[in-house]
């Protein structure tokens, strides 16, 4: 890789558009850049399960034509991105990291993929995650996990670590992700990275392959609040082939950014999330992080959400309820993996081998759950309470957004792992989620932003802003002023102290 | 496969048992597009051509409503004489099929879009025609799935089939669930009830012009179900009758069941909870799948989709679209059209009420438009196994036939010769009389000369005609009429016959 | 909330379409009561009267024109499909031996 490469591939996404489009430097250039990053760097990290090195060049090359015809160019025209392969592309294989939906090209792009592509950005392939985006270490993914560049025998987080893991192993400036319980932000977290989970509705969930309807939403995975913020702008807004999208402006999420200031501000520390569970090292950054805000003067209270404590028990009946549905259509009858289809065995019997060979453990134990909490029975108890602890969740909300503008927490309770050490104690892994869940369940907004290195082990502590419905503005209003002052202090981003791989 | 044909005769059964009906009908709305996608919905299309991600639930794909779906439902219910929710959902059923793309299908249950409602329902009787009120539980939509052909095996049915093919152009295509309440207390008329009930139901379903309600292309679908009890005594356990694809089938499928219960209650025997398949050849019904070990749907809230609440403002917006109810406008149509009602029952069963108003709105005499449509039109429907709405033949043909008799130019025997051309497909009325040159021959000259020819053949009957004996100009008329092939006017031919003769009548 | 089963497992293996192992099936056992006694703290909020929230916001009545455009080639239709005849999706018998 050349110098010029080199530092192509840390330039923010900002920088690079402004480049683009001043032709001071070609889409293709910055396309090969980091195709080429990832020729080097990919076989270790394993963030891509596809690349389409051909399509992203081809791309860039158009991108470059119009730009030289003069024609108008999207704010991040020409700028390669990754897309986590949850997200259905046309003609590239979609496989959810599923060895049920290996191979399957899907005939559609998603709103998401389509919008991208509407602002002539340079999709650069597919990125890993855990299988349909249920676990949050990677680990559960049918390809392999992918490996945190901050050390590379660590998790980078899940589902989406293959997102996360682009960033910070600089193979691309932006990537997509989706959040259902987490996924964006815990990946954000531990990768030193920015993860933005829009407000549910806020952004296109067609040609999303659903989890959990009700929770799933995708969103912006950045290397700072600014190029978060650029691609939120570019991927949200109402879509009619998406019922639960929202129909009004998007907040003014760049203006937000640009602006970071929190004088006046009201910040809430949430009581129930912190405490017992969480590591020394995370609280102590992201106590110091309290302090930057408060010195930056906004005004910090703390406040209660006592139902957050049955958070991850609704969660896990909620998810594994839709999920267990959402997942039925994997029957290898139309698409994908079909075994034992001998002329013998029945259309039951081929739909239950099909799904026993496609699907890892993990799926199958939600699943199992999920269709046990839906059943005659025990709906009430499980998925019907579940869904009354949801709405107690909401209020807590609703009562703490009348005494704070926002509120924040660590991200995790953790930082980074190793791989292995939680795969087979699904309990464990589940608590990785505890402060991310509220929010999916409410179906407000959140993010994921860097505020240290834990002292412990030298690794990425994330802080979670959240806000509510439709005010996804101010999490980055609060992202940035906390960003700019930490990186003041640092003399750069987080990021910039990732190991070289 | 129950192998027990054992049956009571009705009469029989009657004497001893009270039958309880319940009918599940599904109606396949006429929508251009599907219910949860902008895929077309034309019968009879090539397989698998009427699809896309949404219908053929393709990963990440999304339903959005069809407004069209919801207002037709919302105009059933209120023909029906339904409360309509202020806020309902759709649910998720989930069970694994193959002709169900998502492996659940998208439906309403706990909230349902229509209840309470009723229907009124005239049957036969020998104490003459009597009104039973069928009251509905609800009306809700869901979407319909795909359609299964079984290979292999001697049947073609899914016993003994080796594999099976799928087409998801039915898949997603609007369903509407109507559901009664237990039908109580019609005894005897049964039967009758459940099929005067469907019946009912299909026209209502046609003057709102929401489904073309075509049984044989399964547009309407009926379960039905029974149970029989003793008088006095608890309900019994009922059976669910499917695959009931005609009217005269509704009837059959309830009479039949009933003999079969009553069997099995006679021998002490005891009726099983089941879903039951009619068959069409033998009028009799066997075992399908137990119910007892019932599938667990797992319902749950459509997460998907998001709740429908009909303003008031709305519902009343549709209210004002309502047509007139078949009912009502049975007595109108009997009263203004002077006929009793075993003659519009004709009509009714033939479905021609309105292609008669509308004949009579292009300007036919109401008689002659009964006529056509209820004599030589159904003749040929009949015959070709086809609605007589199919009949590709127009009201305004009708009209311009009608007006060609009414000026002689057509005599009734020519009538049906053009529209045998017109249903042969040889154009348009005055194509067909041009190409098949049927106008009534009204040239004076050739109709004297052929007058002439036949006196010169039976001058003994011409004798007999100057003698006074006028009825034997039959047999000159006769003549005349069978050399120019009826394409005479017979009275005409009379007239000219006696002028000739300087015979008066 | 009580124990679940190993019988319970079979049948929510069969429900859910899944030829799980006989190890699987005493390992997810073993797992689920675990989860599921985890998760069941959730009956300890008093929810009465607290109506249920199946749709994070609150949006409704969305609906599109009944207007029908083209779906997909028919390539695309069976571009995935494991097998296909005439023009239709082929999937096994749908009976069981006993059944049939
Ligand atoms: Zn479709």
């Amino acid at each position: 890789m050349s110098s010029a490469d080199a530092d192509l591939i840390r330039q923010p996404a900002s920088v690079l558009a402004a480049a683009i489009c001043d032709g001071e430097v070609s889409s293709v250039e910055v396309t090969q850049a980091h195709l080429a990053r990832i020729a080097e760097v990919d076989g270790r990290v394993h963030a891509f399960l596809e690349v389409t090195a051909e399509a992203a060049l081809e791309t860039a090359h158009l991108v470059d034509e119009k730009r030289k015809s003069g024609a108008n160019l999207g704010v991040l025209a020409g700028v390669p991105i990754a897309v986590k392969d949850v997200l259905t592309m046309r003609g590239v294989p979609t496989t959810c990291g599923s060895r049920i939906l290996e191979g399957w090209r899907p005939p559609y792009d998603s709103t998401v993929v389509a919008r991208l592509r509407a602002a002539d950005m340079v999709i650069l392939g597919k990125t890993n995650m855990d299988e349909f985006a249920m676990g949050s270490s990677t680990e559960h993914s049918a390809y392999g996990p992918t490996h945190n560049p901050w050390d590379l025998e660590r998790i980078p987080g899940g589902s989406g670590g293959g997102s996360a893991a682009s960033l910070a192993a600089f193979e691309a400036p932006l990537a997509i992700g989706t959040d259902t319980g987490g996924s964006i932000r815990q990946p954000a977290a531990v990768t030193g990275t920015v993860g933005v989970k829009p407000t549910y509705g806020g952004v296109s969930r067609y040609g999303l392959v659903a989890l959990a309807s009700s929770l799933d939403q995708a969103g912006p995975c950045a290397r700072s609040v600014m190029d978060a913020a650029l691609l939120h702008s570019v991927i949200a807004g109402h879509d009619p082939r998406d019922s639960t999208s929202i129909d009004a402006p998007v907040p003014d999420v760049v203006a937000a950014a640009a602006r970071g200031d929190v004088r006046g501000l009201r910040i809430g520390l949430v009581k129930e999330l912190s405490g017992d569970g969480y590591q020394p090292g995370v609280l102590q950054r992201f106590n110091e992080a309290v302090e930057i805000l408060q010195g930056l003067g906004a005004k910090v209270v703390e406040v209660s959400c006592p139902n957050f404590d049955y958070a991850l028990g609704a969660y896990y009946l909620i998810l594994p309820s839709e999920a267990s549905s959402n997942l039925a259509r994997f029957d290898g009858m139309r698409y994908g993996l079909r075994v034992g289809d001998d002329g013998s065995n029945s259309v039951e019997q081929v739909m239950s081998l099909s799904r026993e060979a496609g699907f890892g453990a993990e799926a199958k134990r939600r699943i199992m759950l999920g269709t046990y909490a839906l059943s005659s029975g025990y709906y009430d108890a499980y998925y019907g309470q579940a869904q009354k602890v949801r709405t107690l969740i909401t209020r807590d909300f609703t009562a703490a957004f009348t005494k704070a503008d926002v509120l924040i927490s660590p991200t995790a309770p953790t930082t980074a792992f190793k791989i292995g050490e939680k795969v087979d104690d699904p309990l464990a892994m589940y608590l990785n989620d505890i402060a991310t869940i509220p929010v999916n369940l409410a179906g407000n907004c959140a993010m994921s932003l860097p505020v240290g290195l834990s002292p412990a082990d030298g690794l990425p502590v994330g802080l979670q802003i959240m806000a509510p419905p439709m005010a996804d503005d101010r999490l980055y209003l609060v992202g940035s002023a906390l960003e700019s002052a930490l990186t003041d202090k640092w003399g750069h981003l987080l990021i910039e102290e990732v190991p070289n791989l | 496969m129950s192998t027990n044909h054992e049956t009571v005769p009705f009469e029989e059964a009657m004497t001893r048992y009270e039958p309880i009906i319940g009918l599940e009908v599904h109606v396949e709305l006429g929508t251009n597009s599907k219910m949860f996608c902008s895929c077309a919905t034309a019968f009879g299309a090539a397989p698998n051509t009427q699809v896309c991600p949404v219908c053929l639930g393709l990963p990440g794909s999304m339903p959005v409503l069809n407004r069209v779906a919801v207002e037709s439902t919302i105009r059933i219910g209120l023909a029906l004489n339904c409360d309509i929710a202020t806020w309902c959902r759709f649910a998720r059923k989930n069970y694994f099929y193959p002709d169900m793309p998502k492996d659940y299908q998208v439906s309403q249950y706990d909230e349902p879009l229509c209840t309470n409602g009723w229907l009124d329902v005239t049957v036969a009787t020998d104490a003459g025609p009597q009104v039973v009120r069928v009251e509905i539980e609800r009306v809700h939509m869901e979407e319909d799935t795909g359609k299964l052909t079984h290979s292999g095996g001697a049947t073609g049915r899914i016993h003994g089939a080796d594999y099976s093919l799928v087409d998801y152009n039915r898949a997603g295509i609007p369903l509407i669930e109507i559901v009664t309440k237990t039908v109580v207390g019609t005894g005897a008329l049964a039967p009758a009830v459940a099929r005067a009930y469907v019946t009912e139901l299909r026209d209502v379903m046609r003057a709102l012009g929401v489904s073309d309600v075509r049984m044989e292309e399964g547009s309407l679908r009926c379960d039905a179900n029974l149970s029989l009890n003793k008088p006095g005594e608890g309900w019994g356990t009922r059976s669910e009758t499917k695959n009931v694809n005609s009217l005269r089938s509704v009837e059959r499928a309830v009479y039949s069941e009933i003999e079969r219960q009553a069997a099995v209650l006679d021998s002490g025997g005891r009726v099983i909870q089941e879903t039951r398949h009619f068959h069409e050849d033998t009028g009799r019904s066997t075992s399908g799948r137990s119910k007892e070990q019932a599938e667990d749907y797992r319902y749950f809230p459509e997460p998907d989709l998001v709740p429908i609440a009909p303003s008031r403002t709305w519902v009343e917006e549709l209210r004002a679209t309502l047509p007139e109810v078949p009912s009502v406008k049975r007595a109108r149509l009997q009263s203004t059209w002077g006929i009793n009602e075993f003659e519009l029952a004709t009509l009714v069963n033939a479905g021609a009420v309105e292609l008669v108003e509308a004949s009579i709105a292009a300007g036919v005499d109401a008689a002659a438009a009964r006529k056509w449509w209820t004599g030589e039109l159904l003749r040929v429907a009949n015959e070709r196994g086809v609605e007589l709405a199919e009949l590709p033949v127009t009201v305004s043909q009708i009209a311009r036939v009608e007006a060609l008799i009414a000026d002689g130019s057509l005599n009734d025997k020519l009538a049906r010769q053009v529209f045998e051309g017109v249903l042969a497909g040889e154009g348009d009325v005055d194509v067909v009389i041009a190409e098949r040159g049927l106008a009534v021959v009204s040239d004076d000259g050739a109709l004297l000369a052929a007058i002439d020819e036949a006196l010169a053949a039976q001058p003994d009957v011409a004798e007999k005609i100057k003698s006074g004996k006028i009825q034997a100009a039959g047999a000159i008329v006769g003549a005349v009429m069978k050399t120019t092939n009826g394409q005479a006017d017979a009275a005409k031919v009379r007239a000219l016959l006696l002028d000739r003769l300087g015979v008066s009548e | 909330m009580t124990a679940i089963t190993r019988e319970e497992v079979a049948h929510l293996a069969k429900l859910a379409r899944l030829d799980l192992s006989a190890t699987e099936l005493d390992h997810y056992a073993e797992q689920l009561d675990v989860i599921l006694q985890s998760v069941a703290r959730i009956s300890e909020v008093a929810a009465d009267g607290i109506p249920p929230t199946s749709h994070p916001v609150p949006v409704e009545n969305v609906f599109r024109d009944d207007i029908a455009k083209p779906g997909l080639d028919r390539a695309e239709v069976f571009a995935a499909a494991p097998a296909t005849e005439d023009d239709r999706f082929r999937v096994p018998r749908i009976l069981d031996e006993e059944e049939a």
